[in-house]
């Protein structure tokens, strides 16, 4: 006992009116390094113990506003310098949409500073022990006691003066409180650093093993690797290494004619109608018309269309100038696009463009019929369709 | 109860007070009167501003009463009767309000039959919105206030002289039932009052927004009373610094709340960018009405929020007034920047005149008058009240 070195004395008092009275006399007596305990905060103790207001307060503004600035200027990089990208039509720079990230980055940056420059401030970090730790003391204020404490470094401490000034204020325990024989205790003791540098060997291990292999052994691959080429993939059979071969020069691709009257206004003398007019490619023409033609010239041809006045007006395929053109100038307004028309060699084939041409001379005989038509319709072998 | 009694004298407010209070209403009153006469149209959108303010103190006191009662707090007992006294000019609501019964034509574009025919929007609201159906509204929404504000301050009265505890729990029981009622009630008076004025604006906020206005208010105009008749020594002299600490305190979180609020509701709509929506705002940033937008958020929410903000400003006295007129006067400026722009529909340029400024008079000389005349029958202090010994204990 006599080698320790006393670190102070702690009374222990029974109600938090004895403690906020004995916490004012401590003050008045003109103690300087005292300390109170309670189980709980207790409302007037900051006055009592004759404390100023914290200066938390300051850290924890520094750190908000710094939150707010980098998030601010963060997303202003993002979006405005950056990677530009429109959203909802609002310049990149609008700050209304910054305001609630900002918000919650002020928080966020001050709540985790507030506390952590608290524990650094208050417990003075490395340092994670303290003399009034294990003590009974401790133990009773953790409990249903109130506690203070004088330190003997105080300028005005007297062992025996300060265990009768206790005693006068009520106190109904007073226990000596010593430094602990070990005096400091190392945080960054060789064996910790060396487990600390086993734990992140091991865990950078064990995730680069589950996340580069683990996650990539097959157990049943379905057939899913094949000795084939994929698509874009590399093959050391050609000698550029390219495993997709280029198209031989003049290929067509499937399906695909090629058209070479693009830009001449009649090529009509070496375009011929391919196709017989039979039922079956009149059904086709029908089919297509209705798609892809009458959304503008209507359903009938005659310019009749449900897009008419909201839409340039598809001119009827009735008039003189349209029943006088050969099939092959038809052939070239369909491919080539006239006026407002575009082009639709993209939507209907080459067949499919003949066979339209053969349903508007259909629909041309039809709504422009004469006296002749109708006593050879009425004639039950000749049928429309072979006309 | 000792302990009360030596620190609370009873006196009666000196006689200046009722002088203020007739002088004021008595102007107030009379170039109210005036405002009708000249310019009946912009004369009752000034009186809807200033009775809305005036709507904000007496019902927003009591809530804060409910609040104190519903939340079990203890530190504000001392302050109570200050909120109860106003509080009793709710009554006074019911009479004030006839005038702008009078003046739906001028106010409410969906009181014209002509505006609402052949508009299927209008049509369709009009089930809600038509002149009958909105004074009862009206009429049953004041009249719940005044039956929670009669039931609730005569248990408190009754406490003063019998110092029945069960009265206390009473009265907890009564606020519990008062605040839902009143989230839904300040709601509709939002609506009716301010939102259909924009008949075809919407917002589902706004019921918030005023509520946040309402007891920033009425938190301000009790700051005030309370630092004046404490520094006169009317209240009880244990009521110290963490009393008003604690006032400031909750002046700074409605500030906040306001701000939160209000850039919610902006915000919501200014990512929409929907027509049917935008227009209010935008009405609100055409010619001077952007001044005075620029205005509010920078008195109504940012320098409220410094001058708040540490706890030097809380506990400073002088301050904590400074600060309780100045939230007294952003709030009426907040209720003049809602409700003014619909007045000039086509044309939404700022145009001063007086007659926007008179009826504060009226209703300022009217709240002074009914406080005056409470406080000559009634404690300021709830001398009976159970939890009065621990307010006034009260310590940080």
């Amino acid at each position: 006992m006599a080698n320790k070195k006393l670190h102070s004395l702690a009374a222990l008092f029974k109600t938090p009116d004895e403690i906020i009275n004995a916490a004012k006399k401590t003050t008045e007596a003109g103690y300087k390094k005292f300390d109170v305990n309670t189980p709980y905060p207790l409302h007037g103790m900051d006055r009592a113990m004759g404390m100023g207001q914290s200066k938390i307060g300051w850290v924890t503004l520094f750190f908000g506003l710094s939150g707010a600035t980098f998030i601010f200027l963060f997303m202003w990089w993002c979006y405005a310098v950056s990677y530009n990208i429109v959203v909802g039509g609002k310049p990149f720079l609008s700050i209304p949409a910054f305001i609630p990230i900002s918000f919650e980055t002020t928080v966020l940056f001050g709540a985790i500073s507030t506390v952590v420059g608290m524990i650094a401030v208050y417990f003075k970090l490395p340092n994670n022990s303290h003399p009034l730790h294990d003590t009974e003391y401790m133990k009773a204020v953790s409990a249903d006691k109130y506690g203070l404490v004088i330190e003997a470094e105080d300028e005005k401490f007297d062992r025996t003066e300060v265990t009768e000034f206790l005693k006068k204020l009520g106190a109904y325990k007073i226990e000596n409180i010593y430094f602990p024989e070990e005096e400091k205790y190392r945080m960054f003791a060789p064996k910790f650093i060396l487990f600390l540098v086993v734990v992140a060997a091991l865990t950078s291990a064990l995730t680069y093993v589950t996340l580069n292999k683990l996650m990539y052994i097959t157990p049943f691959d379905w057939m899913d690797f094949q000795r084939k080429l994929s698509a874009q993939e590399r093959s050391d059979i050609f000698a550029n290494g390219e495993g997709m071969r280029p198209p031989v020069e003049g290929t067509v691709a499937r399906g695909y004619m090629p058209y070479p009257y693009k830009g001449q206004t009649n090529p009509a003398q070496v375009l011929t109608n391919p196709t017989i007019p039979t039922k079956q490619v009149l059904v086709l023409g029908k089919r297509k018309f209705l798609t892809f033609c009458s959304p503008c010239h209507g359903n009938f041809g005659d310019g009749n269309s449900r897009l008419q006045g909201q839409f340039p007006n598809g001119p009827t395929l009735h008039s003189d100038k349209i029943i006088n053109y050969p099939d092959g100038m038809i052939y070239h307004i369909i491919t080539n696009g006239q006026n407002a028309m575009p082009s639709y060699a993209r939507q209907v084939t080459r067949d499919e463009r003949w066979a339209i041409i053969d349903y508007i001379r259909v629909l041309q005989r039809a709504q422009n019929a004469k006296e002749s038509d109708l006593k050879l319709a009425n004639k039950e072998s000749v049928s429309n369709v072979q006309n | 109860m000792s302990k009360i009694e030596s620190g609370y004298v009873k006196k009666n407010l000196p006689q200046t007070v009722q002088k203020v209070g007739i002088i004021l209403a008595a102007i107030g009153l009379v170039l109210g009167i005036a405002g009708f006469v000249f310019d009946s149209y912009r004369a009752s959108y000034a009186y809807l501003v200033s009775y809305l303010f005036f709507l904000s103190i007496a019902v927003g006191s009591l809530f804060l009463v409910a609040l104190e009662y519903a939340a079990g707090a203890d530190w504000s007992t001392p302050f109570r009767r200050i909120s109860e006294f106003f509080a009793a000019a709710l009554p006074l609501l019911l009479l004030f309000v006839i005038p702008l019964f009078f003046s739906t034509k001028n106010l409410f574009l969906w009181s014209h039959a002509n505006y609402i025919q052949n508009d299927k929007i209008m049509e369709a609201k009009s089930a809600y919105l038509n002149t009958p159906f909105f004074v009862v509204r009206v009429i049953i929404v004041l009249l719940l206030w005044c039956f929670f504000y009669w039931i609730i301050t005569k248990n408190s009265r009754k406490q003063d002289s019998i110092q029945d505890q069960l009265l206390t729990k009473r009265n907890i029981t009564l606020s519990v039932i008062f605040i839902p009622i009143f989230a839904i009630t300040i709601t509709l008076i939002a609506v009716d009052w301010v939102m259909s004025l924009e008949s075809k604006w919407f917002s589902t906020i706004f019921g918030v927004y005023l509520f946040a206005g309402v007891v920033l208010c009425s938190l301000g105009v009790l700051t005030l009373s309370a630092i004046k008749l404490k520094e006169k020594g009317y209240l009880h002299s244990a009521i110290g610094k963490d009393h008003f600490y604690s006032l400031g305190t909750l002046m700074f979180a409605f500030t906040v709340f306001w701000g939160y609020i209000a850039f919610s509701q902006y915000m919501l709509m200014w990512y929409g960018n929907l027509p049917e929506e935008t227009f209010w705002f935008m009405q609100r940033w055409d010619g001077g009405w952007k001044i005075v937008s620029i205005l509010l958020i920078i008195t109504h929410f940012i320098v409220p929020f410094f001058a708040l903000i540490s706890y030097e400003a809380k506990t400073n006295i002088k301050r904590l007034k400074f600060m309780s007129i100045w939230i007294l006067c952003v709030h009426f400026l907040d209720m003049y920047w809602l409700i003014m722009p619909s007045m000039s529909r086509n044309n939404h340029a700022y145009s001063f005149s007086w007659i926007d400024f008179v009826y504060p008079l009226l209703f300022i000389g009217v709240l002074i008058l009914v406080f005056n005349k409470m406080a000559e029958k009634i404690n300021l202090v709830p001398v009976g009240d159970p939890k009065l010994q621990r307010g006034l204990n009260f310590h940080l």
